[in-house]
């Protein structure tokens, strides 16, 4: 498992060299650049866009400018905001913890429906269950996050009036963030009715950001299942009288969920896409919201240090889910 | 360098105290915020959300513009005076004025001299120990407005009194001091951070002379503020003020309706009439200090033939723009200064929207089966919510004239660098928000002939124009200025270097309870002066 493990930590090296070539060079490429966005209808002359620009680097070729951003990445520096001249690993991190609050929310919101509706409809193939799973799975698929956002905040928020518009907590509550984590915070806090605000907080957010990887978790497990159910060890299982629910809990979907864990892992990056809109249409303060903003105002900075924590953050999940893989079936971990 | 987090922590206890000490029935405003602050020295920044969150608030300029209009009143500064050459204004300083007391900073005296020349020179002087006192950062608002070739020094005359010596007569100097790059720091404050190595909490932590003081700030979600008890022109109505930041227009608007805010900026159009007939919600309106325009290259033939300009500012049909791109929230512009600002020229006509007419004019000028590029801006903005979309029109009016319209765009940065160039193609859609109520700030920085390749996006240079905005800014008497923006305006409009598009109408939602809120002509948001029903 050890030598498992470290084959696939030593493919993330370069990886690691890739993300960083690739997030120096994307935001690089974009047209435009910082200061003449930051001068705006104002314009600047041109001796002072040169010297602002040689100021910040940017004068330089841009293999110079790389080995100055790896130079200070190894020092663990990943430089400052252009615009609100805060280390970008301040900002990143001080954000962070909202955007994994709700992902991680909505990725149980996703999987403890998702599984379990893919495993009913799949063992029973062709019911009225299976195909109102497979519809609304298709439909919350499609459906695009903003106008599904603003749709629930109308229909819960303004007319039922039962959860929050937007934001993580009431704002009569505040207090000093500890792990930056609103749930646990409001809980440390010790004020009564903060938890209980937090929660009503993250559930429209949840149910947005989660329904996509709902209707892919659903719809793989439900495929993955019958799959597996069509099996001839499942049949005899069946033929040497197994009562129904050891055939399926225990047989089948041990077997059915090597695609299913490959799914929920990809879905971490599918969360981070997703958690831009949800993010900016419930004010969540996470990492989503301002990645977009740093990409509008290139903030080189803060795009690149942005893109490269993300990714580090998406290739130890997919480390984790290898893992997860190897514990699952022992095939995996012995294949060199 | 200090995480929000620690500076959150660092504010928690002064909060905490504000809380308890406001009692049962503190008032609390919240105001649903559009965006982030970049950073809380306005001075750093160019952006309206920076400045709402700073500068409007925590800080004061020495002198204001009166709530709601482009009037200089005093503000640190009870008075001035300028001398006879224009090049020398003395301010007296308001005695007793006190800065915020936090458990970060307790000031030991009150606002002076010594505040002034460090909120100006930091900025002027490159060897100022506060000039380069953030990474990246760059003075760009005092170098928009000239100042670093404008001012010659600031200097203090006595504690009291302090005196600007520009290099020349400047007339809008007076306006320019009530900009938001003018607020005025504490030096004592910057003097205690130097010695502590934490210069960069200037920008974090801010300590102001203004109506509030800042409490805590948690980035992309909420900001809040106290009334500063010992505020010089009387404590605030209200006791709290939290900016509820919510990106989106749409949820700004169901937060209001919701009464989880109580004041919102930049509603959708779209929303408009449902707000104008919630009872809940004062829909307040008037006129932006902006103007949206489509610049001709006055340098590119034919458009260096005024008749042609003309012909084609004659076959746009504004109505129909400000229909399908203002949807209502626009006024027709034929000035190219807002009506909001003195020495507005309303006896001006504008030219008539009449296509046959249009195409005579052309066929007179020699002017046949003409192609030409309109640029359109990538971006939205009060003056141009769709720039496209005028642009589709704009081109529709003109084929209807014989004219072949290309549409070209460009990303915004590079809109900008390239609409610059004296040899640009085309005729380009922009506008320009007014940044201190004065005529200058238009015409010159937009028509002038030093704007030419810069800032005058129609290479606009025509000596008769040139002298009167010239000589206007030297002349310090009102009146007389008044007339020489007149008379350049009846110029302007003779020599159409633009069609003059429209001026947008902005919109504020309010709730009922809230009173005493007035819009500002310059996009703010002033929260000095509103109070908020039980």
């Amino acid at each position: 498992m050890l030598r498992f493990f470290l084959t696939r930590l030593s493919l993330l090296i370069p990886t690691f060299i890739g993300v960083t070539i690739v997030s120096f060079l994307f935001i690089r490429m974009l047209p435009g650049d910082p200061v003449l966005l930051m001068a705006g209808e104002r314009g600047i002359t041109e001796e002072r866009y040169a010297r602002l620009m040689a100021e910040f680097g940017f004068d330089k070729p841009l293999w110079q400018q790389y080995f100055v951003y790896m130079k200070q990445l190894l020092g663990g520096d990943l430089g400052n905001s252009l615009i609100t001249k805060q280390p970008v690993w301040d900002e990143f991190f001080t954000l962070f913890p909202a955007t994994v609050e709700l992902s991680v929310c909505a990725i149980i919101f996703a999987v403890s429906l998702g599984i379990p509706a893919g495993i009913i409809a799949a063992v029973r193939r062709g019911s009225t269950f299976d195909h109102t799973v497979m519809t609304t799975a298709l439909v919350g698929y499609s459906m695009p996050i903003f106008w599904w956002g603003l749709l629930l905040i109308i229909f819960f928020s303004g007319i039922l009036h039962w959860t929050p518009v937007s934001g993580r907590i009431s704002l009569i509550y505040f207090f000093e963030p500890v792990t930056g984590f609103m749930l646990i915070d409001s809980l440390l806090s010790g004020q009564s009715g903060a938890f209980k605000s937090a929660v009503s907080h993250l559930i429209l957010p949840t149910v947005v950001l989660g329904t996509i990887p709902l209707a892919v978790i659903a719809r793989q497990t439900r495929s993955a299942m019958l799959e597996v159910l069509s099996e001839d060890y499942v049949r005899t299982a069946r033929a040497k009288g197994l009562a129904a629910s050891r055939v399926v809990g225990l047989h089948a979907l041990r077997n059915a969920m090597i695609p299913v864990i490959t799914v929920v892992g990809l879905q971490v990056g599918v969360l981070f896409a997703g958690a831009i809109l949800t993010e900016t249409i419930f004010s969540w303060p996470g990492i989503g919201k301002w990645m977009v903003d740093s990409i509008f105002r290139r903030d080189y900075p803060s795009v690149q240090g942005g893109l490269l924590l993300i990714a580090c953050i998406v290739m130890i999940v997919n480390l984790i889910v290898d893992m997860t893989y190897g514990l699952i079936n022992p095939r995996i971990r012995h294949t060199r | 360098m200090i995480s929000s987090k620690k500076l959150f922590g660092l504010a928690l206890g002064a909060s905490m105290m504000a809380l308890s000490a406001t009692a049962v029935n503190a008032k609390t405003l919240v105001f649903c915020s559009e965006g982030s602050p970049e950073g809380f020295d306005p001075a750093l920044y160019t952006a309206g959300t920076t400045f709402d969150a700073s500068s409007r608030q925590i800080f004061n300029k020495l002198v204001e513009f009166k709530p709601g209009t482009t009037e200089i009143a005093p503000g640190l500064a009870e008075s001035w005076t300028v001398s006879d050459d224009g090049k020398e204004y003395t301010f007296n300083l308001r005695k007793g004025v006190k800065f915020h007391s936090t458990d970060a900073f307790t000031p030991t005296r009150d606002f002076n001299a010594d505040d002034v020349v460090f909120s100006f020179m930091r900025q002027l002087k490159e060897d100022h120990a506060y000039h380069k006192y953030v990474s990246g950062g760059a003075w760009e608002y005092f170098a928009g407005m000239d100042m670093p070739a404008l001012l010659k020094d600031v200097m203090k005359v006595d504690d009291h009194t302090v005196k600007f010596v520009l290099n020349r007569p400047e007339a809008p100097m007076i306006a320019n001091l009530a900009m938001d790059f003018a607020s005025i720091q504490s030096a004592e404050y910057a003097d205690k951070l130097a010695k502590d190595g934490k210069k960069e909490m200037l920008n974090q932590s801010a300590i102001g002379t203004g109506p509030f003081q800042l409490v805590a700030y948690q980035k992309d979600a909420v900001i809040r503020y106290k009334a500063h008890p010992d505020y010089w022109d009387g404590k605030a109505a209200i006791d709290n003020l939290v900016f509820a930041i919510t990106q989106d227009a749409s949820v700004r608007y169901q937060k209001l309706k919701a009464k989880e805010c109580h004041v919102m900026p930049y509603p959708n159009p779209a929303d408009l009439k449902a707000m104008g007939e919630d009872g809940d919600i004062n829909l307040m309106q008037q006129e932006g200090l902006n103007v949206g325009y489509l610049a001709y290259n006055t340098m590119v033939p034919p458009f260096d033939n005024v008749n042609v300009r003309k012909a084609l500012n004659m076959a746009i049909n504004k109505d129909a723009i400000l229909d399908a791109v203002f949807q209502g929230a626009g006024k027709v512009a034929k000035n190219p200064i807002p009506p909001t600002i003195w020495s507005y020229n309303d006896a001006v006509k504008d030219d008539a929207y009449d296509p046959e007419a249009s195409k005579k004019m052309l066929a007179e000028a020699g002017v046949k089966d003409l192609k030409m590029k309109v640029w359109a801006m990538p971006v939205q903005r009060p003056y141009n919510p769709n720039a496209r979309r005028m642009a589709e029109l704009i081109q529709e009016d003109f084929k209807k004239v014989g004219v072949e319209v290309e549409i070209v765009s460009y990303e915004w940065g590079e809109y900008l660098k390239r609409s610059k160039a004296k040899d640009r193609d085309g005729a380009v859609l922009l506008g320009w928000t007014g940044d201190n109520g004065d005529p200058d700030n238009f015409l010159a920085v937009l028509l002038g002939c030093s704007g030419v390749g810069g800032s005058n996006r129609a290479n606009f240079c025509h000596k008769p124009f040139e002298d009167l905005i010239q000589k206007a800014k030297i002349v310090s008497d009102a009146g007389e200025r008044t007339k020489l923006y007149e008379e350049a305006q009846v110029v302007f409009k003779e020599q159409a270097p633009w069609a003059t598009i429209a001026h947008s109408v902005v919109f504020k939602p309010v709730r009922k309870e809230v009173s005493g809120f007035k819009i500002d002509p310059f996009g703010g948001h002033i929260f000095y002066g509103v109070d908020i029903a039980e």
